[in-house]
This record gives structure tokens, sequence and C-alpha cells, in this order.
């Protein structure tokens, strides 16, 4: 049996503006979020130059976010979060077998007037609908299909479908790290862990399941003997679909693996769009780059 | 009294539908008797007179609608029957208290949805339609808006079908429009018809709009503050944009944009010449998700960054509340009696035209089975596709429709087609002078301290064909008045608007947007360079055409339109003259009239209505001037002299007709400060052109007094021929002359101390002292020889540019100073 494991993870975020900013606010993403299997130790932001306001709060998925503003003109910003987390393995392995058929759970959640919801199924509930970066069209489960033949258990049908997902697309870092419209995914099969997260989302929910995506981070160097996980470089993404029998079960396409103590959670949601890591307003003229760092370091003793 | 009456003999009744003017047996009803018999009493040219009146009303007023597909983007002006419509106090009362019900019970449904959500839990409403919804926005989730209102106006779309009652097609909960067209259509029609108005008792609108500004102010979280609302729009290229700008005026509010608002410690200011200001309400027409860069749409430029924040920290009221847009989706209707039996223990009291979510199975089941009659609309507005008409499909389209909701049912709703009733417009003509047209109504409430108070009118909308099944704006559909008749009682009921006392008296507005002070100066700024353009070419082509390339006047002019960069160096001259009035090269003089009209536009709720008009006449000319290029050179000169007296007229206004506020007082800073500067420019290439020796001096001084416009002065001071001292003295140092370089420096001096510009007033009395030293007498020929006199000259020059000089630093200075500086871009960054 595996024992807890902790990391240090430092996110290190630093744009270089053309010109002069002489507003900006900020909306942060980067606190990692409580779950039964993850305990945030410590979290730590420092952030040059500092801002002229801060305000912490719960966003309405449950996630922490930070709000900051810099009223005073820079041309530099830069934001470390430093990140103490333990991961503890599930009590119980997931066993794919024991889930209910895929056609079940998607009935389960189709409306049926005057049928009550329990919390959980009502918590699931709002990730199965089509979210700004996961527009839902019968094309995704015309895709999902040969994963989710009849009467197969949820998740051996969501296995299958990463594992297809992982075999038919390239992983391939673009200019930018930020989410490609997916009709554009479905074409050319390629892109980042967000592509993947997404496509894979709006395959599970055009069949009608709940399903959300998780934003956080990769072990950077793998344990001895394991191959170095994809996308360890930076914030990662994956998604978590809702089972009745077992909750939420994670999935990370990119890497063709269930996560469990080599990913750090920060926040989850619909899509990208709900759990950014950082975005911002700023106001200025010219343009900026931007440089990301991110390291995940198991502590020595942990293993 | 029947439809037997000549008036009706082009109106043709169908059978089968409701007719709002007469009854199936042909008589026409009582409420509308008074009306037919003015219309029959009333001779053609009477009629010919409204009908006249309306037109010049809608175009002087300035009212438009702008269609988004419209190729040329412009404005098309507001499409208003001459005929209102009629509806009898008896049935008014059923239908107004129907209307504040349905306000009261959709209020409460987005209570609820942005609160506990029961509706979901417990299978009242589908969760499909919600969360499935971009316009549910999940980040206010939890946040009480200010007084618990949600909904603070709302708009309900009716149609009457052929059983004579009216039918729900449709809810407006985000930002319902046409509440201000239906005042101006009031305004307009009361007057066309104004016995017949006084003597049908029609109730007023008035108090509708009171109401509104009564809840703006109760609801600005605002403590012991004087309460500040704002009207948002989206700008002046949303397609009901003259509406925001009569609303805002009808209100008493400023209008704003979103660059002009900034969220600062959860709290809202707008950002004005005194500084920033807080601001309590906002009265949104801007859509919830675009509302909000930082959380919302990222790629909105439309919205306020950090507005949810203040929202959330209950520091500003927002009408309607952010994502009421929810309730929009025609999936919801169906669901809505039940959902009043539960929530109001009280049946739905305005039916609902039959409408099938197919997101339910048995739902769907019966709107496939009677799909060939229906008209198929998304269930999620953000996925836009116009509605299907099934009747109007053949065999293979009604079936590849039902494949496409078989293949994704939640997202169609079904809806049965109503037949709707026709009224009559105004034809003219002699013989059948009403014709029968569809029509629907849109009638609007607000939310009052006890319930809903619903617009006793409202806007009735007008088919654009007889054979229409749907009334539409945006599809070239038309509007009529709508009168709701009076039933003997006074209005009672009807807010009343407090007394305003001398201690209420303003006499500035402290609310002056710093974007609406940019836009005023250079809306000043580019008036008077169109006026300088247009004056520069007219002598270039008068010298031209008068005298042939060899006019000994035309190369000194000739040489300052280079330096202006308004003709193209390296060309034949004719054509470089015609690509000077027709071209469309930056700085020109169509770019800057394109940019005068820009400028002009961000100001319009600023300018008169006649003032907006030479303005909209200028931009016609504009547009003219690009599709016809004037072929030869006489063309192009009645193209000028027809714009100097255009623009001219611009200066009249800016002088004449506006209130001598902050805001007018940086219009003439523009104004002054581009005159000086051209003056001074072309004064000194002129001058060098003669201390050079290139040049004759009279012809010079020709057309320097005329781009001065002070040739009439001239001659009647000197009943000759130009020389060089008189006319210098006049162009640059006599201070009464209003086209004088001095005259415009103090002036400025003047109105830039009123705008708290120090450093500028000191930087304009040493331009005046260092102007006024300038000694003609230097260049009376006898006295230093003819070298010296050159010299003078030369010096003379110099001194000019400098002023010019001194007017570009004046400007920037001001700028860095004063304005928003619309140039920096509020952008979004993302980081993974």
């Amino acid at each position: 049996m595996t024992r807890a494991v902790r990391y240090r993870v430092r996110h290190a975020t630093h744009y270089a503006y053309q010109g002069v900013v002489s507003r900006s606010q900020q909306l942060l993403h980067l606190a990692p979020r409580a779950h039964p299997r993850q305990r945030c130790l410590d979290h730590e932001l420092a952030i040059e130059p500092a801002p002229s306001r801060r305000s912490d709060r719960i966003d309405g998925f449950g996630n922490p976010v930070s709000v900051l503003e810099f009223e005073r003109a820079h041309r530099t910003l830069a934001i470390v979060s430093s990140i103490h987390v333990e991961l503890r393995p599930r009590a119980r392995p997931v066993d794919e077998a024991s889930s209910p058929p895929w056609e079940d759970v998607a009935a389960r959640y189709a409306y049926r007037a005057a049928r009550a919801l329990d919390d959980a199924d009502f918590d699931a509930i709002g990730f199965r609908f089509e979210s700004p970066f996961v527009g839902v069209d019968p094309r995704f489960a015309d895709y999902a299909r040969e994963c989710f033949g009849a009467r197969t258990p949820l998740l051996a049908a969501a296995q299958a479908l990463m594992e297809k997902i992982h075999r038919e697309f390239t992983y391939e870092p673009g200019a930018t790290q930020i989410a490609t419209p997916l009709a554009e995914v479905l074409a050319t099969r390629r892109g980042v862990c967000q592509d993947y997260a997404h496509f894979m989302l709006a395959c599970l929910r055009a069949l009608g399941l709940p399903a959300r995506y998780v934003s956080g981070y990769l072990r950077t160097r793998p344990p001895p003997g394991r191959p170095r996980l994809v996308g360890a470089d930076a914030s990662h993404a994956w998604v978590a679909v809702y089972c009745p029998a077992n909750g939420w079960v994670d999935f990370d396409p990119t890497n063709r693996v269930r996560p469990e103590l080599e990913h750090v959670t920060l926040a989850w949601g619909r899509d990208f769009g709900d759990v950014s890591p950082q975005r911002g307003v700023i106001l200025g003229s010219g343009t900026h780059a931007l440089t990301v760092d991110v390291s995940v370091t198991p502590e020595p003793d942990a293993h | 009294m029947t439809r037997s009456s000549p008036l009706f003999a082009g109106y043709a009744a169908e059978p089968g539908r409701y007719h709002e003017p007469f009854g199936a047996d042909g008589t026409v009803r009582p409420h509308w008797r008074a009306l037919v018999a003015e219309l029959e009493r009333a001779s053609a040219a009477q009629m010919r007179q409204r009908r006249e009146f309306v037109a010049r009303q809608i175009r002087e007023n300035g009212v438009t609608y702008n269609v988004y597909d419209d190729a040329n983007g412009t404005e098309r002006p507001w499409d208003l029957d001459l005929l209102p419509n009629l509806i009898d106090a008896a049935e008014w009362e059923t239908l107004a208290a129907g209307v504040a019900q349905r306000a009261a019970l959709l209020d409460a449904v987005l209570a609820d949805l942005y609160g506990p959500q029961r509706l979901l839990r417990d299978g009242s409403l589908p969760a499909d339609l919600v969360f499935g919804q971009r316009d549910f926005v999940w980040a206010c989730r939890g946040v009480a808006p200010p007084g618990g209102t949600f909904l603070h106006v709302y708009a309900v779309d009716l149609a009457r079908a052929p059983d004579g009652r009216w039918w729900v097609l449709a809810d407006r909960t985000q930002a319902p429009s046409g509440a201000g067209y239906a005042l101006e259509n009031r305004h307009i029609v009361s007057h066309a018809f104004a016995e017949a108005f006084r003597a049908l008792k029609a109730r007023p609108l008035d108090g509708f709009f009171g109401a509104l500004q009564t809840l703006l102010q109760r609801l600005a979280p605002a403590g012991t503050e004087a309460p500040l609302g704002v009207l948002l729009t989206p700008g002046r290229y949303n397609e009901t944009y003259f509406e925001h700008v009569y609303l805002a005026r009808a209100l008493g509010v400023p209008l704003v944009e979103g660059q002009d608002l900034i969220v600062r410690g959860a709290t809202v200011f707008l950002k004005t010449l005194g500084g920033l200001q807080r601001v309590h309400a906002i009265l949104r027409r801007v859509d919830s998700d675009f509302c909000d860069p930082l959380e919302l749409r990222g790629d909105s430029a439309l919205g306020v960054p950090g507005l949810l924040e203040a929202v959330r920290a209950g520091r500003v009221a927002v009408a309607n509340a952010l994502g009421s847009g929810v309730l929009e989706t025609p999936g919801l209707l169906g669901f809505l009696p039940r959902i009043c039996e539960r929530l109001r223990g009280e049946p739905l009291a305005l039916p609902t035209v039959a409408t099938w979510w197919c997101g339910e199975p048995p739902a769907c089941a019966e709107a496939l089975a009677n799909l060939a009659r229906l008209v198929v609309k998304p269930a999620f507005p953000s996925r836009r596709f116009e509605p299907v008409f099934a009747p109007a499909l053949g065999r293979a389209g009604l079936a590849e429709l039902g494949a496409r909701i078989r293949r994704q049912p939640q997202a169609y709703v079904a809806q049965e087609l109503i037949d709707l009733s026709h009224a009559p417009v105004w034809r003219g003509g002699a013989a059948g002078r009403l014709a029968a047209r569809a029509i629907g109504l849109r009638l609007y409430a607000v939310a009052g301290e006890r319930g809903y108070v619903v617009m006793p009118g409202g806007l009735t909308r007008v088919a654009a064909r007889s054979d229409a099944r749907v009334v539409s704006m945006q599809a070239g559909g038309g509007s009529k008045d709508t009168w709701v008749l009076g039933d003997g009682r006074s209005a009672a009921g009807e807010a009343q608007r407090r007394a305003l006392g001398v201690r209420d008296v303003v006499r500035t507005d402290a609310f002056l947007p710093s974007r609406l002070i940019e836009n005023l100066f250079w809306f000043g700024r580019y008036s008077e360079r169109c006026d300088d353009v247009t004056r520069l070419l007219r002598i270039v082509l008068a010298r031209y055409v008068g005298g042939g390339p060899g006019a000994p006047a035309l190369a000194g002019a000739l040489e300052v339109c280079r330096a202006f960069e308004l003709t193209p160096p390296k060309r034949a001259l004719k054509p470089a003259l015609l690509a000077a009035v027709g071209g469309g090269a930056a700085g020109g003089l169509r770019d800057t009239l394109a940019r005068l009209f820009g400028a002009a536009a961000q100001v319009r709720g600023r300018l008169s209505q006649e003032n907006w008009r030479g303005i909209v006449e200028l931009q016609r000319a504009a547009q003219a001037l690009a599709e016809r290029p004037p072929p030869d050179l006489g063309d192009a000169l009645d193209v000028l002299d027809g714009l100097l007296m255009s623009v001219s007229a611009l200066s009249g206004f800016a002088f004449d007709d506006m209130t001598r506020d902050e805001g007018w007082r940086f219009l003439v800073i523009g104004r002054r400060l581009e005159r000086l500067q051209f003056l001074a420019d072309v004064v000194a290439v002129a001058l060098r052109g003669l201390a050079a020796g290139r040049r004759d001096e009279a012809a010079t001084l020709d057309w320097v007094l005329e781009l001065a416009d002070s040739v009439i002065t001239y001659r009647m001071r000197y009943l000759s021929a130009p020389q060089l001292i008189p006319a210098l003295d006049l162009v640059v140092l006599d201070a009464a002359n209003p086209h004088a370089v001095l005259f415009q420096i103090r002036e400025l001096a003047r109105e830039l101390g009123a705008v708290g510009g120090g450093a500028d007033v000191a930087a304009m009395r040493a331009l005046d002292e260092r102007v006024g030293a300038c000694d003609l007498a230097a260049l009376e020929p006898s006295l230093l020889g003819d070298a010296g006199r050159r010299d003078a000259i030369a010096g003379l020059a110099d001194r000019l540019a400098e002023v010019a000089a001194a007017a570009r630093a004046a400007s920037d200075r001001l700028s860095a100073r004063h304005f928003a500086h619309v140039d920096d871009v509020t952008r979004p960054t993302v980081s993974a």
C-alpha cells in the first residue's frame, strides 16, 4: 500500500510588457483546493510589484481565488506561487467493472418532470452541459461511440475513451498554451493538455454524462524506472467523470493515466475558462511576452 | 360604422384572423370608432401633412435603428406607421395585471436560480435549460442583488390569436429594448392626431420612466451619498443605440460605455473631467457575459473589468441583475404555469403559446408528431439559428428537420404558430387608404415598491409584408404607437415626479465622462480641420480652373497643400487635385470628414437634433464623394462649395447652439487650437515663399486672405489690392478678427483658464507677447532695402512656425492632463 506523498510546487509567471501598463487586474486560480485525497499544507504568493489591493474568496465552483489590482504603472509582473501539499491514495482502488452501465448514468441525469435530485447528483448535473470552451455536438458522441458499447460500465468506457484519444491524438505544444476551438482539435487531432481535456469532456457530455475540467500540476521528474509525464513543465489539465457508485474519478488523456499520486489538483470547473490559473485585464499599449515555469518536487522522505 | 367605409377598400380582411379595428361581422369595434371617424373626416391633404409630419420628426429627431447586416452598416430611419394601435380600457386591465404577475414570477424564478436552486433540485425546471445556457452566470450564484430585485425591467412579446386573446410568445429579461422607441413614437403620433389623442384619453407613458428613475435611486446602495446612476451602452454600433441616447436623456443619467467606468476596490467609478465619481446603479444594455472581461467573456471590449467584484460586494445595483438573460430561452415557457402555481399559489394569468422543449422525451414525441404545423427555435439562444417554419418546408425538409431534432433534442424548442392579428397601416393614395398588416405587441414592466408597474402602452410591431408570419425589427418590420384608452378615471397611480426647487438647480454637468470630453475636443478640431482643408482645396482648384497651371497664386497654395500632404507629391497636377478632393488618403478631406463623423457620433447625446442632422448630411456628402468621385475639377469645386456651407453651419452650432459648460469649452479649445496651428503654419509657408522671392506678393496675399476668410474685411478697410503690411495685420495681429492668429491665442488663454490649465494660460500669454511684439514696420520697403525686408519676412515666418509648434504642445499637454486616452487599450491576458 502506497503512503501519502508530499510535494513542493513552484509556479512562476512572468509578464514583460512592451509598453507601460497603467492599470491591471488579475484573477488567480493558484491555490490548491482541498479534496478527500489532497490536503494543502501551505500556499504563498510572491507578487512583484506589490498589488494595490488583494482580496481572496471562493468562486462559484468552490475553488479558492485571489483578485489583484495594480494601480501603479509597471512594465513587468512576476507572480510566484509556492505550494506545499499532501496527496493520499484512494482507500480502495476504483473497480471499473463495478461501475454502472453508462446508459444508466446518462438516463439518471436526463430530465424527468418532478423528479428530485439529491445533493451529490445535483452537484454532478451542473457539469453535464456545454460550456464556453466545450461546445457539445453529436460529432463528439460519434467519435466516442466505439468505446461506449451497450451496457459497458461507465468507468471502463471512460478508460477506453481516454486510451483512444491518447492513441489517436498528437501532443503538440503550440505557440500559446491556451485552448484551441474543439472543431479544429477534432479535425487535426493535435493539441496540448487543455485541448485533450476539453475534447474528452465534449465526448462525455455529448453522451449525457457529467464530467468536469481539472486544473493542476504533474510531478516533474518521474520515480525511478517510470517515464516522464507529458506536460510536466507547465500547469496541467485533465478531466473527472462522475460515477454514482465511486464519485468523481480522474482521467488524464494526455498521459493515458488515472491521476493518483502524481497529479496535484488546483481547481475544477466546466472548462479552462472557469479555472484559468491566471487571467487578467491590463490597460496599456503594446504586446507582452509571457514566461511560465513550473516545478513539482516530491519531498525526499515521502516514499 | 362598418368596414364598408372606403377607407378600408384596400384592407384585405383575411378570414379566420382577428382584426384589431373590426369584428367578424365587419362592424368597427367601439374603441376604434372615434379614430376611424377622424380618418373618414380628414381630407387627403390633411393626411398627407400628418404623414409628412411623422416622417420629418423621425428624420429631424434622428430616430434610427441599426440593422446589423446592412451592407453599409449605416443607420436606418425608424419605421413608424401614422396610425396608432388601440387597446380598450377593460382589456388593458386584464393584460396589465397579467404582465405584472408574469414579471413578478420571473423575478422569483431568478431569485431561485441564483439562490437555493430549488426549482432545479425538485425537477420543476430542467437543469439543461439553465446550466446548459451561456446566459446562466455561474459566478453570480449566491449573489443577492440590492433590494432582492433581479428583474428591474421586463418586456413580453404578445400576439393576438383568432380567439381574441393575447398570447405570450417570448419573455425579454436580459436588457429589454424598445421602451424608448415607444416613448418617441408617442411623442410623434400623439402630435399628429392631437385631437383624437385628447378625445380618447390615451394614458400617458411618463409614469413608467418615472418609476424606472425612482427604482434606480431606491436600489442604489448609496448610503448618505446622492445616488449616481448611469446607462451602460455597448456603443453606437448597437442596433438600438438611438434608444440608449434617448433613454439616458429621459432618465437624466449619463450615457456611458464600458471604458468610461473603472472598478477600484470593488467599487465602480465614472471617469469624469473632475476625477472619479462613484457609480451606484447601472442600467445595462450590454448582455451579461460581456459585462466583465475579467471574469466573464475575456474577449469583451464592452464591459467593465471587475464589475462582478463590485456586484458581489453589494456596492452597485445592476439592472437587470447579471445573469437575468437565462430566462429568455423559449424552452422555459412550457414549465412556467406549474412553477407559477408552486411559487405563487395562483394560476398564470396570461396564456402561453403551446411550446415543447424537445429535451423531455414525451414533449419531444408530441412535437415531432405535430411538427408540420410548428415553428422550431433554438433552446439555447447562444446557438443562434433562425426559427424554422415547418409549414413552409417540403416533405424532405420536414424529414430533415425531424432528424436534426432527434439527433440533439435538448437543443430544440417547438412552438405552435399563431395566426397573428391584423391592424390597419396607413398607405395614403385615394382608394383604400388602409392596408392590413400582422402585428405583435411588446409590453414593458418596471419593478415598483409594491409590485410591477406596467407601461400603459408599448411597442406595437408591424410585419414587413402582409403575409409575414413574424414581426421583427431586424427583418425590416415597422412599429406603431400604442394607445391604451382611458376609462374615465384620471391617470391614477402615475409616479409623481419630485418638484425641483431652486436648490436643485444644476448649472454644470459634474458627470461628464472624460471620454466625452476627449471626443468633444476632437470634434472641435476635426470640424475646424474640415473647414480649413475644404477652403484650401477650393482656393487651389479655383486658381487652377481660373488661370490654368501657370496661375501666379497656384504655386504658393499648392506648396501649402503639399506641406499638409493633401496632394500626392509625384503626380500630374490635375489628377493630383482630383485625388485631393475625392481620394481616401489619410489626413485628406474624406478621411477628415470620416474622423469628424466618428468623434461626433461619440458625443451625439450632447448635440442638438439640428446639429446632428448637419453632421449626418456631411457624412452623406463624404459617402457620395467616395462612391462618385468628381470626374472633373468643375464638379470638384461644386462639391467643395457645398461642403463649405455645411461645415460652416457646424461652427454656428458650436458657438450659438450649445450650452457653455465644460464640454463646450473643450470643443471650442479644440477648434481654436486647430485654427491657430493651421493659420500659423499656412502663413509661415506663404511668407517663406515671399522671403525667397519665389512668389508673387499680391497673388499670395489674395489667397492667404481668402483662406483666413478675411477678404471682405480687407476690402472694406483698404479698398485696394492686398498688400503685405495691412494683410498681415489683419490675419495675424488683429485681435478683433476671429480668423486672426492673435484672436485665437487670446480666446485660448481665456478658455484654457476656465478649465484649469494654468500652465497653458501662461504659455498662451507668452505667445501673445511674442506675436504682439512683431513689428510690421520692418516690412516697409523703404527702410532696410529689399534684402532687409526679406529677412524681416523670414523672421516673421519663423515666429509663426513657433506659434504653430506651441499650439501642438498645448494640445499634447491638454490631452495628457484631461483625457481618458482612448488609444490605451484594455486587453485581456491569460496564462496557464
